[in-house]
């Protein structure tokens, strides 16, 4: 089971830290729902307000601020259109499991965030689009909504829990809305902005899991309260950290924005695992460039980390220590976005399996000075050229890895080969994209 | 109930019939194991679409099978996170135990052997999927009796 912790204040995991809290009567005696009746005695413009007030902001990655991401929603009186809510839960980024958590531990409070929001927007009509491969998360999800529904906790909003069929580009809003239109999942060009024209060409709100999940507290703390959690005035309220790697206690562990990268693998997480030696840090995800022990002591807040090119994301802080080959971390990850690109845009298509390609020369020892060039100068031609984030994702790790570790990447060219021999933690890491078919090694159908 | 009325009555739930095609493939998938050229007729009947939007469509997601998979499916998570805490192992005796490579599926059409991007489990390395259920924490020394269990 995951580890689950938290510092004070609890706020997405309340009641759930110490065990999960998924029915209704459970979740209704330590309040749950009186926030949505409460949302629902204010006008749709105060709620929006107060998340505005709050200084809320995404949880997915991009951090942006909900509140105002609400209020850029026309009002009925304006579009002629149904409103659409549509809740992101298709968490695919590598190292997050969050609202994996979330949503198995309090999926009612996810359910009361989606109601508030709708009626913030004054949609009718919710989505709630599930990773295909949470089948376990989907049950405990499909339950709790059949527990609302039967309450008459709904009225008259509909909620309905769709589930991908795996691809990382869904978790792009655009690539989700496609996706839940029945198409492929390939993301739109913008503008124009999901808000004015989205699901079915309507207007529609796209919050991350997390996001709506913390929604109900805002309104339960009041926006002032709320807004003095964590690390104002831009990085308010707690995260649902993902721990994990090289470390002694790996888990999901909620904390206040604004403690320290050190504070969570050293004092939370027990420290670097087998008394090794930490030495680089995957923090936001594997689409962010990576951190170095030199900068551990900055404070997990958008800001502090903004000073140092560096990004929350998803609240992902995975350890590696000093075992690990960081151009096999490099190519690994070159190799996700290879293998998750949509294929729509030339620079991430192309850009990619250059990555790959420059990398893999690298580890072999097939490179030269010049290709670490090449390497950084393709990334420089990925990065903001591409109609998603999905090639930048690829590129800033990657340019990182090489900026902050050209030692060990000149280490390669001079040895010939990877230094590590087989001792590195990555050696011979499998991906996904090198995969056969799947077909029986007899070539005959099992039926 | 039948894969058509299973279908019809997932349609219910969205403004435009096309947007349950993941369901309807899923629900195909489900009965058959896998998508054929039949499966998909029956798809696009049911959705009014053509069964070449639907393969298209189906195409762009990993979790559907083109082709005939074993009965039981094993996906090991081999991104970074549980690489840094050796999936590589976990794989590789999966691989001995199977006698197969991953993306291939055993001759006698039991199990078929899958590596897989980030399942959303990093805490808990490895997590290997089998049939779609998560097990955590997965030791090179667990593959025998998982394989054990699969093949009983």
């Amino acid at each position: 089971m995951t580890t689950i912790g938290a510092e004070q204040p609890v706020v997405v995991l309340d009641g759930a830290v110490e065990q999960p809290l998924t029915d209704l009567a459970s979740y209704r005696a330590i309040g749950g729902y009186a926030q949505v009746e409460k949302a629902r005695s204010l006008s749709p413009q105060e709620v929006t307000e107060q998340l505005i007030q709050s200084n809320l902001r995404g949880r997915g990655g991009a951090f942006f601020p909900t509140g105002r991401k609400a209020s850029f929603i026309p009002t009925p009186d304006k579009i002629a259109k149904p409103i659409y809510l549509t809740v992101n839960a298709d968490e695919s980024e590598p190292g997050t499991f969050k609202d994996r958590e979330i949503m198995r531990r309090v999926p009612h409070r996810l359910i009361e965030g989606c109601l508030i929001a709708a009626h913030a927007i004054q949609s009718k009509s919710v989505f709630i689009y599930i990773r295909g491969e949470y089948s376990a998360e989907y049950a405990v999800l499909r339950g709790a909504l059949d527990q609302a529904n039967d309450a008459g906790l709904l009225r008259e909003v509909s909620i309905v829990i769709h589930r991908g069929a795996g691809a990382y580009i869904c978790g792009e809003e655009t690539g989700l809305l496609e996706s839940l239109e029945g198409k492929r999942g390939q993301p739109r060009s913008k503008p124009p902005f999901p808000a004015i024209s989205g699901l079915y060409a309507s207007p529609t709100l796209i919050n991350n899991v997390e996001t709506i999940a913390t929604v109900p507290k805002v309104l339960e703390l009041g926006p002032d309260e709320f807004s003095q959690i964590g690390a104002p005035p831009d990085s308010t309220g707690t995260r649902v950290f993902c721990l994990s790697g090289n470390v002694v206690r790996p888990g999901a562990y909620e904390a206040p924005h604004g403690i320290t990268t050190r504070h969570l693998i050293y004092d939370i997480g027990g420290g670097i695992a087998d008394g090794r030696e930490l030495k680089a840090v995957m923090v936001g995800g594997s689409s962010f460039p990576v951190m170095t022990p030199a900068d551990i002591d900055t404070k997990l807040d958008a800001n502090a980390l903004g000073q140092k090119g560096l990004f929350i994301g998803s609240g992902v802080v995975t350890a590696i220590d000093d075992r690990t080959c960081i151009v096999q971390f490099a190519l690994r990850v070159a190799q996700f976005y290879m293998h998750e690109s949509c294929g729509k845009c030339t620079p991430c298509r192309v850009g990619t399996r250059w990555l790959v390609q420059i990398l893999r020369a690298v580890e072999n020892g097939a490179a030269t000075e010049n290709d670490l060039e090449v390497l950084l100068d393709v990334c420089d031609r990925i990065i903001g050229k591409c109609l998603c984030v999905l090639g930048d994702s690829a590129a800033m790790p990657v340019a990182s890895c090489v900026t902050k570790f050209r030692d060990e990447f000149r280490a390669h060219l001079e040895h010939g080969g990877c230094p590590f021999g087989d001792d590195s933690t990555l050696a011979h890491l499998f991906a996904p994209v090198d995969q056969h078919h799947l077909a029986p090694v007899a070539q005959e159908a099992p039926v | 109930m039948t894969l058509q009325s299973a279908i019809q009555k997932v349609k219910t739930q969205y403004p435009e019939t096309r947007s349950a095609i993941l369901p309807a493939l899923r629900l195909a998938q489900e009965q058959y194991g896998w998508l054929s050229r039949e499966a998909f007729e029956e798809v696009a009947e049911a959705l009014e679409l053509t069964p070449a939007y639907c393969m298209s469509v189906a195409s762009f997601y990993d979790m559907f099978h083109l082709e005939p998979v074993g009965e039981h499916m094993v996906e090991v998570c081999t991104n970074v996170c549980c690489g840094l805490v050796n999936a590589q192992a976990v794989l590789e005796a999966f691989e001995r135990e199977l006698g197969i490579e991953p993306g291939e599926t055993t001759a006698d059409g039991e199990v078929t052997l899958r590596a897989v991007e980030c399942l959303g489990g990093c805490s808990t390395p490895t997590i290997v999927a089998v049939d779609h259920r998560y097990r955590e924490s997965v030791k090179p020394e667990d593959v025998p009796s998982i394989v054990q269990e699969l093949r009983s």
